[in-house]
């Protein structure tokens, strides 16, 4: 497979990876704070799964008081930074701004709070303590928002934490499988640090089976299970496994692990799904240099399941869409996928996405590439769940009190992807801080 | 189309819009450009004997929450030109202009034949009037000029008086609001036989302190000395001034009012009020002499829509529905009203009166399904990504305010925050009582023929 750098200089690669959207500058941020009405009981603050106080912190930003402002962020939300860059702020609190209806465009909150954020962050201010020692400890298994907003809000309470990570690397998909252009390897990397500032300790390349898990539950006063989710979906049709056949995550993850030139880039790129993560691969791949990206899917454009914004960035990177396309089988060249054979379908309801889809016989057709993504969502970890006696899994999520974060598991806590099966960083972070409450309600408790 | 034209104690311009004795009329080079850009006449920067010397670091301004220049205070001295420079180009623009209103601005020590020589000279230059800067706040006050002669009522007699007996063509008088009762000094004014005023000049200020430096805005060497404000800011303390200077009835002269106009409106208002022309400063030093189009603009829109023929014809309509506080009706009544086609659920409204003011605002919580249903003609809905987000909306419900009117007493806070034009609108309310003001209440009641007023139910 090509590389990047064989076709882009590494300056055009810097710059079509450069952030979406870019920074505010201080006068453009203040003036956008301007717009804000400060509203009382805000939309915005209650739309935010983390329920950041947005009304107090635009104001402190319009009074130059932008350290303040990210105090105010990360009180709520320990990955603010990140949120402010990644969320999907247009259904969230940005979707709920009055300012829709008064002037027909939100006030700008994820870019105000990226600024915020990012003036702290370059002041290398502190804001949070580690609490008086409980002499209670607890392991939190993954290191992704879900685990280290758990671990943060732990810690500041005073418990001992020990965070148990798989990969190399920290953060989980914050660091690895975020699209470069929205949180950088090394932005990811710093909020982990403001993590590990108050004592955490991860230990990385440390991946826990059910046995371990098992054993910790007794070491441990409690035990947070922030794993997220697995690879990707399987399609389930011929040649799937031939060479030149992606997974979502692999093709994803490599704009993190390696420099752009190193990334591995097909001439036309087919990605089939058309949910977010479909989105990041096609996005990446416009810039990484591939000559055709298309994306197929089994349904039409009314039905997919990616966010306005991020059809509409697709759309300005100029992908093609192939819509009512099912896949039927890889098209192989000398062992090398080639291309996938398609059959068009005919949905009883086009606006629906789970409405029946019916096959038109004898439709079938060809869309050739030589890099073919699998972008479908990811499975459960069933491996390890099913490995646990007593946990209750349901449709593959560990079944939680929402309340609480407690798993059917006594002293077994979780949150994140593993719960919702996929669900934005701005929700493991919230569910982090949910079971961090419910985990130091029990062990105060016991003690 | 309606005449903009004025006549002001005799002279005629074009318009009311005059610039005031400023840095904007500190040259003949500033002035014809003015003229040019439809200003109808101008006080040329104040005259002295001798050019002095100014300071370096003059202006310090107040930004409101990303506006700027809402106030602007300055610690400038008046011209740093020499007279025969000022008064050889005041000649030939007088020449150049002779349909432009050009009244020239003099401040000298307080000597009878100093002032004799200067005004003059003045005349002698082809001004059309002038205008004697009795407002000064800053430096020319310690050497006993500016507010310190319009401070007291007897050195503000005696000046006008030497003026007057020099002078042969309009004498204004500018007034300083640094006075506890500025119709004193206007009537000081009239005494003498001025033939207009002008107010207000500048307020006494310190417009703000460096919190890095310590030292005052704007710093001169690390120190500063209080300046005069002006700008959109003071423009509510001079409408004051001008209504009671214009309802005085021991003054009856012609005025022109200055103070904070950036805008039409605030000319209209001034006139209104009883000023028959308007002087600007800040909004041209902030935008340039350009915005006299949109004051002309909309002044000519609004007479149109009016009816008003000539700028006379509404010159000081509003002046005699100000009085005292004691005539006002006590029997009239109007309450909040919520248009809730309009609200955007914000609660500003809510907190404002609950926190400050009578607790007179209902708070409930709607589900967003139920609002849907109600609100389809207004709700901004956004599906995407198989999620649906309504503005206003959070926790899936939609905060609805309402106004009790029981208890809102009426004193229009909600509807000056709302941030939606005409969604709080103040409504009046029959009260079935005839009206009557306090002075009639202490009437009645010191005569036995009605009850104490009971105060309003508070929580
Ligand atoms: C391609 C893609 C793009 C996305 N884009 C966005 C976006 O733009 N905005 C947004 O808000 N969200 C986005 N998301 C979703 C977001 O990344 C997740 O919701 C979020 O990261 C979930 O956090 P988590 O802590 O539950 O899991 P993860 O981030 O997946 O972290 C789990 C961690 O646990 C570790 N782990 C797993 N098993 C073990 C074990 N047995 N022992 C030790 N460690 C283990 C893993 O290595 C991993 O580091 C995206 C997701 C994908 C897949
Ligand atoms: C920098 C500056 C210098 C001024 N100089 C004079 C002056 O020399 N003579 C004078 O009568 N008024 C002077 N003023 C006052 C203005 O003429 C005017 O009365 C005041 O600024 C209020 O009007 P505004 O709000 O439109 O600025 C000065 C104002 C400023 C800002
Ligand atoms: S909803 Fe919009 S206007 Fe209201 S507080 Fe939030 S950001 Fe500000
Ligand atoms: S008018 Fe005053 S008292 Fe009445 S509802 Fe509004 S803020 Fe409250
Ligand atoms: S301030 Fe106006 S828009 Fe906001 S809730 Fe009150 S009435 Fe509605």
């Amino acid at each position: 497979m090509p590389r990047a750098g064989d076709r882009l200089s590494s300056s055009q690669l810097r710059a079509n990876f450069a952030d979406v959207p870019p920074p505010l500058v201080a006068d453009e941020a203040r003036v956008e704070a301007s717009r804000c009405v400060f509203c009382f009981d805000a939309p915005c603050t209650r739309a935010c799964p983390t329920h950041i106080d947005i009304p107090k912190f635009i104001r402190q930003i319009m009074h130059r008081d932008e350290i303040g402002a990210a105090k105010t962020i990360l009180s709520s939300n320990i990955l603010g930074g990140s949120c402010a860059r990644a969320c999907p702020t247009e259904v969230l609190c940005e979707g709920a701004c009055v300012d829709n209806t008064l002037m027909k465009a939100p006030v700008q909150i994820g870019r105000l709070q990226r600024f915020a954020c990012d003036a702290a962050s370059a002041k290398g201010v502190r804001f949070f303590e580690a609490g008086v020692p409980t002499g209670k400890r607890v392991a939190v298994i993954g290191s992704g928002p879900s685990g280290l907003s758990c671990a943060h809000e732990l810690r500041k309470r005073g418990h001992d934490i020990t965070v148990f990570e798989a990969r190399d690397v920290p953060g989980g998909l914050n660091t690895l499988g975020i699209a470069a252009y929205k949180i950088s390897t090394e932005f990811a990397l710093t909020e982990v640090e403001l993590v590990k500032q108050l004592g955490v300790n991860i230990q990385l390349n440390h991946a826990v089976d059910a046995t371990e898990l098992r054993g910790m539950l007794d070491e441990y006063d409690a035990v947070f299970l922030g794993i997220g989710l697995g690879k990707t979906q399987a399609l389930g049709i011929p040649g799937e496994d031939l060479p030149g056949v992606w997974e979502a995550l692999d093709f994803i993850f490599q704009t993190h692990t390696k420099p752009f030139e190193d990334c591995e880039i097909g001439k036309h790129v087919l990605a089939i799904g058309a949910g977010n993560t479909a989105a990041d691969v096609a996005t990446a791949a416009e810039r990484l240099g591939a000559e055709e990206v298309t994306i197929a899917y089994r349904r039409g454009e009314v039905a997919m399941p990616a966010f306005a914004y991020e059809y509409e960035l697709m759309k300005q990177d100029g992908v093609r869409f192939d819509w009512f396309a099912q896949p039927k089988r890889v098209v192989e060249k000398n062992g090398i996928a080639c291309g996938v054979e398609f059959v068009r379908t005919k949905p009883d309801d086009p606006n629906s996405r789970r409405s029946k889809l019916a096959v038109i016989p004898g439709s079938e057709f060809i869309i050739e590439a030589d890099m073919i993504v699998k972008a479908l969502g990811q499975e459960p970890l069933l491996d390890l769940l099913n490995a646990l006696p007593g946990l209750n899994v349901e449709g593959g999520k560990v079944v939680v009190d929402r309340a609480t974060g407690a798993t059917s598991v006594p002293g077994l806590f979780a949150g994140g992807d593993c719960i919702s099966k996929g669900a934005e960083i701005v929700d493991a972070v919230q569910e982090g801080k949910i079971a961090a409450a419910g985990i130091h309600e029990r062990i105060v408790q016991n003690a | 189309m309606p005449d903009l034209s004025i006549e002001f104690c005799g002279v005629k311009a074009p318009n009311p819009f005059w610039l005031a004795s400023a840095p904007p009329t500190n040259s003949a080079y500033q002035v014809r450009r003015a003229y040019d850009a439809g200003w109808g006449g101008v006080v040329w920067k104040t005259l002295g004997t001798e050019p002095i010397v100014n300071v370096s670091s003059r202006y310090g301004a107040i930004d409101y929450d990303g506006r700027k220049v809402a106030g602007l205070n300055n610690i400038e001295l008046i011209t740093d030109r020499t007279l025969d420079d000022n008064l050889r180009e005041i000649a030939e623009v007088k020449r150049d202009y002779p349909n432009h209103a050009l009244f020239v601005s003099l401040m000298v020590e307080s000597k009878r034949e100093t002032w004799h020589d200067i005004v003059k000279r003045t005349q002698d230059a082809g001004a059309d009037g002038i205008e004697l800067n009795f407002g000064c706040p800053h430096g020319m006050s310690e050497r006993g000029m500016g507010s310190a002669v319009g401070q007291v009522p007897d050195y503000t007699c005696m000046i006008v008086e030497w003026v007057k007996e020099a002078a042969n063509i309009p004498v204004m008088v500018k007034l300083t609001p640094n006075v506890t009762d500025v119709r004193v000094i206007g009537r000081a004014a009239a005494k003498s036989n001025a033939d207009a005023i002008s107010l207000i000049n500048t307020i006494n200020s310190i417009v703000g302190v460096d919190l890095d430096t310590l030292a005052p805005k704007p710093a001169v060497r690390g120190n500063g000395s209080h300046g005069g404000y002006c700008g959109p800011a003071v423009k509510p303390i001079a409408l004051n001034m001008v209504s009671e200077i214009a309802r005085d009835p021991q003054i009856n002269l012609p005025i022109s009012g200055i103070g904070g106009i950036q805008a039409w409106q605030d000319a209209v208002e001034f006139m209104l009020l009883g000023a028959s022309s308007v002087q600007v400063c800040t909004a041209v030093m902030h935008y340039g002499f350009r915005i006299v189009e949109h004051l002309a603009s909309g002044l000519e829109g609004w007479m149109r829509e009016k009816g008003y023929a000539k700028v006379s014809d509404f010159v000081g309509l509003s002046k005699n529905k100000i009085g005292d506080w004691s005539d006002l009706d006590l029997n009239y009544k109007v309450v909040a009203e919520i248009d809730q086609d309009k609200c955007i659920h914000c609660g500003v409204c809510y907190i404002a009166c609950e926190d400050g003011c009578h607790q007179s605002i209902k708070w409930d919580k709607q589900p967003v399904a139920d609002y849907l249903k109600q609100n389809s003609h207004k709700a901004h809905v956004l599906h995407s990504g198989g999620q649906t987000v309504v503005a206003g909306a959070g926790q899936d419900v939609v905060n609805l305010f309402s106004i009790n009117q029981d208890t809102c007493v009426g004193c229009n806070m909600c509807s000056l925050v709302c941030p939606v034009n005409g969604c709080i609108n103040m409504k009046t309310i029959d009260t079935g009582k005839s009206p009557m003001s306090w002075r009639q209440y202490q009437e009645l009641l010191a005569a036995g023929k009605i009850d104490k007023i009971q105060p309003p139910e508070h929580v």
